[in-house]
């Protein structure tokens, strides 16, 4: 059996998401953390870590990006520019 | 640092909308994630580039975790030992990135010890004193930043992501080499002398760490086209022999090279010619250490495996506890 493969996330400073560095193989959570620990944060980059197993990630498939993301393109009545100020009343 | 596969010639160029539209992307200086659309030409040479990259990382700890024993302080030896889990980390980096282009690590691992991949020339040259550990972190890492920088901007996302990583850890590895070679240098006149042998028996090999001359090799001309690759080899080296050699000499070192002049109209460093036949026939695995490294590579995969069994043997006993 190979042994199973884990995604890594890093919080580098409290108040930041955790963020993916990339992966560790290890065969369950407690060596994975161990793992993660010596290969990504040998110089102080982390407060906490993570380790997901990477099958449990579902990902949105590249080819449907357009389905997925274009429709917000058009609407552009989402974003504060799209509405008219008018100078005197300042900053809203 | 490692890049040798970079000369392996990719001839599959695709015409397809796809192909084109990729290319585009390319050109537009677009990232390439995993899952997006690729040739399997791209992928291919991206897989073949960054394993070799990875193989040569972990066998870049054999020659220097031959002196953790016997560094001469424990000052150099805690540096020598946090460098070595460096290279190791490097390689897991690597590894990491090549799995996302859909080989496993097993099939990695298995081509590295069967012999099948490739790693870089240099690493099977032997350390045969201490002023080699010295040279290593000077010359090696100093060639392979120089071969790295670059590779950050890669158009492959996580091979680029993972290049940030290791360039922002190899300059440690580089200045503490340097100094070692300084400290010799300033020693007693053994010392000094242990440090001009190690530079006159790794300065040629470091050189053909860049790969075959360009002349030679039109073999990169996809890698440029993909931007895996943005200097040429001839490029990449005369820019390592311009910023080394006014190093050497503040050493008060010689290299040993008898053409070796500075150019006072262009401001490069001229070297004289390098013997392509030694860098081929090491590269085919005749070099000095190449059957050692390979042998104490298999030797700890093997000693390692009831390690590995154990974990996954009590990893199944505590699920099915659960």
């Amino acid at each position: 059996m190979n042994t199973p493969l884990w995604e890594v996330f890093v919080r580098a400073r409290n108040g930041l998401a955790h963020k993916h560095v990339g992966s560790v193989h290890a065969a369950d959570a407690t060596m994975a953390l161990q793992a993660a620990r010596d290969v990504y944060t040998r110089r102080g980059e982390a407060l906490s870590l993570w380790v997901v197993p990477s099958h449990a990630i579902v990902a949105s498939d590249p080819a449907d990006r357009e389905s997925l993301f274009e429709p917000t393109g058009s609407k552009i009545y989402r974003h504060p520019t799209f509405y008219e100020v008018p100078d005197e009343v300042g900053h809203m | 640092m490692y890049t040798q596969a970079l000369n392996t010639r990719e001839t599959t160029t695709e015409s397809s909308p796809d192909a084109d539209r990729f290319q585009a992307r390319i050109d537009a200086e677009e990232r390439i994630e995993p899952n997006d659309w690729m040739p399997d030409a791209y992928r291919r040479s991206l897989v073949r580039q960054i394993s070799q990259h990875a193989h040569s990382e972990v066998i870049g700890m054999l020659p220097e975790g031959n002196w953790i024993t016997r560094a001469p302080s424990l000052r150099r030896k805690a540096a020598l030992l946090a460098k070595v889990q460096d290279e190791g980390g490097h390689g897991l980096y690597l590894y990491s990135a090549a799995e996302t282009l859909g080989v496993t690590r097993e099939e990695l691992q298995d081509q590295l010890l069967t012999g099948r991949a490739r790693y870089s020339s240099i690493f099977n040259y032997p350390t045969l004193t201490w002023a080699d550990i010295g040279t290593i972190g000077w010359l090696v890492d100093g060639a392979a930043i120089m071969n790295q920088i670059p590779l950050c901007r890669c158009s492959y996302g996580p091979y680029a992501r993972a290049m940030i990583r290791v360039c922002r850890e190899e300059s440690f590895h580089q200045r503490q080499g340097f100094e070692i070679v300084l400290t010799l240098c300033r020693g007693t006149p053994e010392q000094k002398a242990m440090a001009q042998d190690a530079l006159n028996r790794w300065w040629w090999p470091c050189l053909t760490m860049f790969g075959p001359p360009d002349t030679d090799s039109q073999h990169s001309d996809t890698s440029m086209q993909w931007k895996i690759k943005r200097f040429t080899n001839d490029a990449l080296r005369q820019k390592f022999v311009d910023a080394t050699v006014p190093q050497g000499h503040f050493l008060g070192l010689t290299f040993p090279d008898p053409d070796l002049h500075l150019d006072e109209a262009t401001g490069h460093w001229q070297f004289g010619a390098i013997d392509w036949a030694e860098f081929r026939a090491v590269l085919a695995g005749n070099g000095p250490c190449n059957r050692e490294r390979l042998e104490a590579r298999r030797k700890a995969h093997d000693e390692g495996a009831w390690v590995r069994d154990a974990a996954l043997a009590y990893a199944a006993k505590q699920r099915n506890a659960a």
